[in-house]
């Protein structure tokens, strides 16, 4: 509850920052110290210290899992924001809202970790996406960023209205708003032998529109337009952090579904994870645009993602979806840091820059590294413990040969990254590079080796 | 803790590499590191006793991974291989010049700190970590000093192996979820409730990653045109060491692992390996490059080891183990004395050399016995490992054995083809000018050539350090 209540405080403390004060350095600090405010809060209800006691009839209940996730979700905001928070203060003249947007994401975030009941999840979407769709036209005076944002919101707008019919259509089946796996709803299904069709195609809609939302093909379509033409730096945010809480609350709203669908949940969500792998990296092979190949990866990243909702529910794949989380919003986030310094967005845009800038070429390629999944990162484990989620669920085997080659095929375009900066000439035109942006580079780069050679330093706290 | 100090001296020697910016002061740095690294490799092996052999240390204890790694037989000695074989490159290649050098040897390094980590974990998760960890540096190292088309090639050899080691982890994993206590542990996967008919899956997932890394035919595609385009220190490197990788993950993770699955498809593996070892023969007797027939002649030998494995037996176990050593440390000498023609005359070109044996005589000499060594005569180190191999493979099947052998004679054909172009002939307009060998090649080959032939005249020593380990396999068999 304390993260619900204080994100949104902040929120407004940042619109009204704006009011008394335009120095953009104040802003951006009151917004990163506010991004620990928010942490500590999180922490002390985690560690039963004092959280607000507000009744709200169990549609939001709060678990050591979901908190453990705003933890996640939080440092990482941190990370972001110490990297490239005088990038947000660059993009336009309203740089106040741009962090009080910010936090209202935050706030969806911890409503998705904590939603009970579907009614709930609707509101934490709705909060989470709106302040998005500002973000993505941000930069005014950018075509395609106002194309971009249009693009999104007419979308999301639509998939907003499928996921309400998906909703009210299991409300007609079940009476409630509650979960899916509550016992209610298993009556229903016991009662009637086999789950009733208004209830299946209300799953159905529902696996859709959050599909959309995690951009999981075959609703992936919006991804790469408006990841492309956000500002970088909210592209950042949104394909990191608020992916892995959309993902999150993929999974928690359809645990145990596989009980309603019986077999056929098997065969969606099989269709769902090969076509997201297959159509993320395939097309990231092709595309020229750095910006827009990590679009595409990161619609390769939510199919292994998926993998967590294949796993039903089972202890590793929970912990996994929290490491993917970690593992992946450090690396993105730390490659979108060093891509918003460049001039160029093209692979050639990075030619040469090891040499130039040794620091940021180290800390992108170990973000590539453990994007590609190799050992000693932390992209590693994450994949590992997806992949041996699913497994231990007793999953196809020919599911997790297609991941693994698929990850493969993911090393050819992120290993095109490196080449360009180590092995080929040339003379990248970058922003002026401060001493703390590469030391909380180097930080950053230090956290995905700490996690790659020990996990359990992020998974104990799940337990503790 | 001997394995651990081998694995640490030259990581840590390799990450403390990074920031020396000098040519002389690097390659100083990485010989003091290698040769500390053998100094304690001979010590740990010979003089201390086995409780030093292992350490174990726990690492993810809720997935049931420890950090568990260990000295036996077989490790001992590609240990010994791994540790004599860097000090060796690293003088052998002192003359040449590289931009950053600081990197480059530290990636050597990490590089030899990776191969060491493969040979000693007894734990899959972290065979698995070193298996990629031995790869990375290499990456590096060929593609930022190798020859023209090095990004490509690098690439490719990379990917390849990057698959290769995926579908390993998706075996490992699968493997892991049958063992009765959930664990890496080497013992633990020996050891599962795997039924006979499952074992055909993980079997070929492990066996197509270390195919691939061997590599045997068909899967050898990467292998030539990596070698010629890595650096030749990388390419030592590759082809002395790496390519054991392969083979005794093989050994080590396959035979123990899958015995039934094993002996049901010995026989197409048998033969396939065969088929490529005569096809890369005779592809070998084309070649009008140096690097590009030693690469060829590479896939032929590591061939006959493949046969050999599969084959089982106690004496073609014992003859691959006593081969792995003996190839390791003969294709580096090659490799040498290749790197020696490229540097002094700026070719590799078989057409263009010719009558250097009497411009530089001494190194003819070294040349010829390494050849002699390629092929396998009497007295070389390698005629008593491919002894042991052809009556491994005779023993199972005396037509199969018989096929492996034409390849020697077209191995004895390329050898001396290429002994007679380079060292005979008329001198070329290219060797009109050439110059004796650097004293640095010239000391290390006069060790490589000392090695192989106490080798050849008295192989115990070998024998002795990995009989315990194919005993033990045996018996697990």
């Amino acid at each position: 509850m304390n993260a619900i209540i204080v994100s949104a405080l902040l929120g407004v403390v940042m619109m009204f920052s704006g009011i008394f004060t335009t120095n953009k350095t104040i802003i951006k600090n009151i917004a990163t110290v506010g991004v620990l405010v928010l942490l500590a809060a999180n922490l002390m209800e985690m560690n039963n210290l004092f959280s607000f006691d507000i009744n709200t009839h169990d549609l939001i209940v709060t678990q050591r899992y979901g908190l453990f996730f705003n933890c996640i979700a939080y440092g990482a905001t941190f990370i972001y924001l110490l990297l490239s928070a005088s990038d947000i203060t660059e993009v336009g003249i309203n740089v106040a809202e741009y962090f009080a947007l910010i936090f209202f994401v935050l706030c969806g975030v911890a409503i998705l970790s904590s939603f009970n009941g579907l009614l709930m999840l609707f509101i934490g979407v709705e909060i989470l996406s709106i302040p998005l769709y500002i973000l993505t036209g941000s930069d005014k005076r950018n075509l395609k960023s106002n194309e971009a944002s249009l693009k999104y919101f007419l979308m999301g707008s639509f998939s907003t209205g499928v996921m309400l019919m998906g909703i009210a259509l299991m409300y007609g089946a079940t009476g409630n708003f509650g979960m899916v796996h509550s016992s209610s709803l298993r009556g229903v299904i016991v009662a009637s032998q086999q789950p009733p069709y208004l209830l299946v195609a209300g799953v159905v809609l529902l696996f859709a529109s959050m599909s959309f939302k995690v951009s999981a093909a075959p609703f992936h379509f919006w991804t790469p337009d408006v990841y492309d033409g956000a500002p970088s730096v909210f592209t950042s945010f949104m394909s990191t952090i608020v992916k892995a809480a959309g993902m999150l609350a993929f999974i928690r709203v359809f645990e145990n579904l596989y009980t309603v669908l019986g077999p056929t949940w098997h065969i969606i969500v099989d269709f769902a994870i090969v076509t997201t792998l297959l159509i993320g990296n395939i097309t990231a092979v092709f595309q020229q645009s750095v910006k827009r190949m990590l679009a595409y990866s990161s619609i390769a990243q939510a199919g292994f993602m998926l993998f967590a909702l294949y796993a039903n529910n089972t202890e590793i794949a929970k912990e996994g979806m929290l490491l993917y989380a970690a593992a992946y919003s450090l690396a993105t986030i730390s490659i979108f840091a060093v891509l918003i310094k460049l001039q160029d967005y093209t692979l050639d845009g990075f030619n040469g820059l090891a040499k130039k800038e040794p620091v940021l070429a180290f800390a992108a390629t170990v973000s590539l590294l453990s994007l590609s999944g190799i050992p000693l990162t932390a992209g590693f484990f994450a994949k590992y413990y997806v992949l041996a989620g699913a497994m231990q669920a007793g999953g196809a085997l020919w599911l997790i040969i297609v991941a693994v080659i698929l990850a493969a095929v993911s090393v050819y375009y992120y290993f095109r990254v490196i080449q360009a900066m180590y092995f080929k000439e040339g003379d990248p035109q970058t922003l002026p590079i401060t001493g703390g942006f590469k030391a909380a580079l180097i930080a950053v780069a230090a956290l995905i080796v700490i996690l790659g050679i020990w996990p359990s330093a992020l998974l104990s706290w799940l337990y503790f | 803790m001997i394995p651990v100090l081998l694995l640490f001296i030259p990581l840590v020697a390799g990450i403390l590499g990074f920031f020396i910016k000098e040519q002389k002061a690097a390659s100083n740095w990485a010989i003091l590191a290698s040769v500390v690294t053998l100094m304690t490799a001979i010590v740990g092996i010979y003089a201390m006793p086995a409780s030093m052999h292992q350490f174990e240390a726990t690492w993810l204890p809720s997935i049931g991974a420890n950090f568990s790694v260990a000295l036996d037989g077989m490790s001992k000695m590609l240990v010994l291989l791994t540790a004599i074989s860097m000090p060796l490159i690293f003088i052998a290649t002192r003359n040449n010049n590289y931009s950053n050098p600081g990197v480059f040897y530290a990636l050597m390094l990490l590089a030899q700190a990776g191969l060491i980590g493969v040979f000693i974990s007894m734990d899959a998760l972290l065979f698995y970590f070193f298996w990629e960890l031995a790869l990375i540096p290499v990456y590096f190292l060929s593609s930022i000093w190798g020859g023209e088309k090095r990004i490509a090639v690098t690439f490719k050899f990379f990917i390849y192996t990057f698959l290769g080691s995926l579908l390993m982890l998706v075996g490992i994993l699968y493997v892991y979820l049958h063992t009765k206590d959930h664990s890496f542990a080497w013992s633990s996967f020996t050891n599962t409730d795997l039924l006979s008919g499952q074992e055909t899956l993980p079997f070929f997932l492990f066996f197509i990653a270390f195919a691939i890394k061997m590599p045997i035919f068909p899967l050898h595609t990467w292998q030539p045109d990596a070698y010629e385009q890595a650096p030749t220190a990388t390419t030592m490197v590759l082809s002395g060491v790496m390519v054991k990788m392969g083979l005794f993950a093989v050994i080590r993770w396959v035979l123990p692992l899958f015995p039934v699955a094993t002996s049901t498809f010995a026989m197409p593996i048998v033969i396939v390996s065969v088929v490529g070892m005569i096809y890369a023969s005779l592809i070998a007797i084309k070649q009008d490059d140096i690097k590009r027939l030693i690469a060829y002649s590479s896939i032929a030998h590591i061939g006959l080891m493949a046969a050999a494995i599969f084959a089982g037996g106690t004496l073609g176990l014992q003859g691959v183990q006593v081969q792995m050593f003996n190839h390791g440390i003969n294709v580096i000498g090659l490799w040498i004395l290749a790197n020696a023609i490229e540097s002094t005359l700026g070719t590799r070109k078989l057409s263009e050399l010719g009558g250097l044996a009497t411009k530089a005589p001494t190194m003819a000499i070294l040349f010829v016995v390494l050849a002699f060594a390629n092929i396998a005569l009497p007295l070389t180190n390698a005629f008593i490992g491919e002894f042991l191999l052809f009556n491994g493979l005779f023993q199972y099947n005396i037509w199969i054995a018989a096929a492996a052998g034409v390849s020697i004679i077209l191995g004895a054909i390329y050898t001396l083809q290429m002994v007679q172009k380079v060292l005979f002939g008329e001198v070329s307009a290219v060797t009109a000018n050439a110059t004796e060998i650097n004293s640095y090649s010239k000391w290390v080959l006069v060790v490589i050539v000392l090695a192989v032939i106490a080798l050849g005249v008295y192989p115990q020593p070998l024998i002795d350090l990995t009989k315990d380990s194919v005993n033990a396999l045996l018996v697990i068999k």
